[in-house]
């Protein structure tokens, strides 16, 4: 039987009330792929992540994970997924190691102990183990969210605005973890972010939406040539202000 | 409901557990907090009933109605509201969203608060039936048998309240968090907390012979006052509530499938 792809949007359409989302979008990604999300504030992002956890349901269309319909049949494959956002955070009341605990018996990680010591070596955690989540630094806590995203070696992983608040060093330190992780485990990773450069770093393929649609979808060089810029920002702000789609119409 | 939704795993149910006990360990006022409104309450009323007691001659036999009512009275407010309590910690920290999209079932994290309300009760109650022996020679503990029925019928109501309560502010955010603080004392007057039933209106006396507490209240002053454990008023409460259960889970499903429809579980601010 052939492995499902990892993530399969068609025609997904939701509605909130008298405004419209999500319209009619479909893509689907290929397993060990990293892909950006990108689009302005409002563009339908953040709704197509949650739609993809089953945290909202559809209005219309269909949005598998792993072969499971979502939200339908979201416990089939929950434990083989994970997310970080910065609109939720690990309990900063807790520890580190209480935090990792937690969420690691809520996704029933095997030898838990072994996982989260071996977190806190590849995140440079080790440290701060022991200490309360809300006495850490900014990009301590968004390392500390990394691992928590990390905690089960999800084969699908959801990532919005994962370096936003880092410095630049911690940045980078952080794709290349997120890099190297996707590599080894073959992990299939969704990203919204506004960080161009990130994405040029990271992403084999970008889909923008504006509206709740998407209004381009390809590799970066691609894009880059279609509407003849030279970074992917540049392309970015021509589809949000629609300057560059007559222009990359005509290519 | 789906048959995974039913699926359920100890050890998910655990790591809640734990999560709401190491929150509890690490803030000495959240620990006092379980224990301040209890004590304040036993303290006023048992004074008024010794005041009571001293000066008519129905009181001086009915002795511990008052501060049995407290204590019984705590048991279903605090209930409830522990129950609520460990739920709003996790809309508080702004980590609901990791629960929503972990593996925890609905059913799972409902069985980690009923039991953490439970603790959160221990904490805060025991010690204030303690002190009422202490203070005014009233030991909760003598009621024997009939008090494991009296708390496991309260129990049950908290629950059915907490869950639905839960419910509501996931569909509705913050903005309905007041539920958790106020709702139990719409069962005050209606579940005659302090005077029997037939105190009440006779067009209101149905209502509250339909609210599983009053059977609790009503059994506590049989026994306290004519020395009678009325079992049947126990079995109608058991009843009572399992309707009221099924009735909290299946409205906290259809709110928690209402707030997936609505977007609610991504916007759960205000």
């Amino acid at each position: 039987m052939p492995t499902p792809p990892p993530i399969v949007i068609e025609r997904l359409v939701k509605t909130y009330k008298t405004v419209r989302a999500v319209d009619g979008i479909s893509f689907t990604l290929r397993p060990g792929s990293i892909t950006a999300l990108l689009g302005g504030n409002g563009a339908g992002k953040t709704t197509t992540i949650a739609t993809i956890m089953g945290l909202v349901t559809p209005t219309s269309g269909r949005v598998t994970v792993l072969g499971a319909e979502m939200p339908q049949q979201r416990y089939r494959v929950l434990h083989r997924m994970n997310f970080e956002s910065p609109y939720v955070e690990v309990p900063m009341r807790l520890t580190v190691r209480q935090n990792m605990k937690v969420f690691g018996d809520l996704y029933c990680v095997d030898d838990l102990p072994a996982r989260i010591e071996q977190l806190g070596r590849e995140l440079d955690l080790t440290d701060l183990l022991d200490r309360p989540t809300g006495k850490l630094s900014s990009g301590q806590k968004t390392r500390v969210s990394l691992a928590k995203a990390l905690i089960n070696n999800p084969d699908v992983l959801l990532l919005d605005e994962p370096t936003a608040s880092l410095d630049p060093d911690t940045a980078d330190w952080v794709r290349g973890h997120l890099e190297r992780y996707c590599r080894e485990r073959q992990a299939t990773v969704l990203l919204a972010s506004h960080n161009m450069a990130e994405v040029e770093r990271l992403c084999e393929r970008v889909i923008i939406m504006k509206r709740g649609r998407i209004e381009d979808d390809d590799t970066p060089a691609k894009l880059l040539a279609r509407y003849g810029r030279r970074t992917l920002e540049e392309v970015f702000l021509d589809i949000v202000r629609g300057s560059g789609v007559e222009s990359a119409a005509a290519q | 409901m789906i048959a995974q939704d039913m699926a359920f795993s100890p050890r998910r149910v655990g790591a809640m557990m734990l999560r709401y006990w190491y929150l509890l360990r690490s803030s000495w006022p959240r620990l006092l907090d379980l224990v301040y409104w209890p004590t304040v309450q036993m303290l006023t009323w048992g004074f008024l009933q010794y005041y009571i007691a001293n000066n008519a001659g129905f009181f001086a036999r009915a002795g511990g109605t008052f501060i049995g009512a407290v204590l019984l009275w705590d048991i279903l407010f605090r209930g409830q509201l522990g129950f609520s309590m460990s739920f709003l910690e996790e809309m508080w920290s702004r980590n609901i969203g990791n629960l929503m999209m972990s593996p925890l079932r609905p059913l799972e994290f409902v069985v980690a608060l009923m039991v953490m309300s439970v603790v959160r009760l221990s904490i805060g109650a025991v010690p204030v039936t303690f002190l009422a022996i202490a203070f005014f020679g009233f030991n909760l503990y003598a009621l024997g048998l009939a008090l494991v029925a009296f708390f496991f019928n309260l129990m049950l109501t908290a629950w059915a309240v907490g869950i639905l309560v839960c419910g509501l502010i996931l569909r509705n955010g913050m903005g309905a968090e007041n539920f958790a603080w106020s709702i139990m004392f719409l069962f005050m007057p209606l579940t005659c907390v302090y005077y029997p039933v037939t105190t009440l209106p006779v067009w209101l006396q149905p209502i509250s012979w339909a609210l599983p507490p009053t059977y609790v209240f009503e059994g506590m002053r049989e026994l306290l006052i004519h020395k009678v454990f009325r079992g049947d008023l126990m079995l109608d409460a058991l009843a009572l509530n399992a309707l009221f259960l099924a009735a909290g889970i299946i409205g906290f499903l259809a709110l928690l499938r209402s707030a997936r429809r609505n977007g609610s579980l991504i916007q759960t601010g205000e």
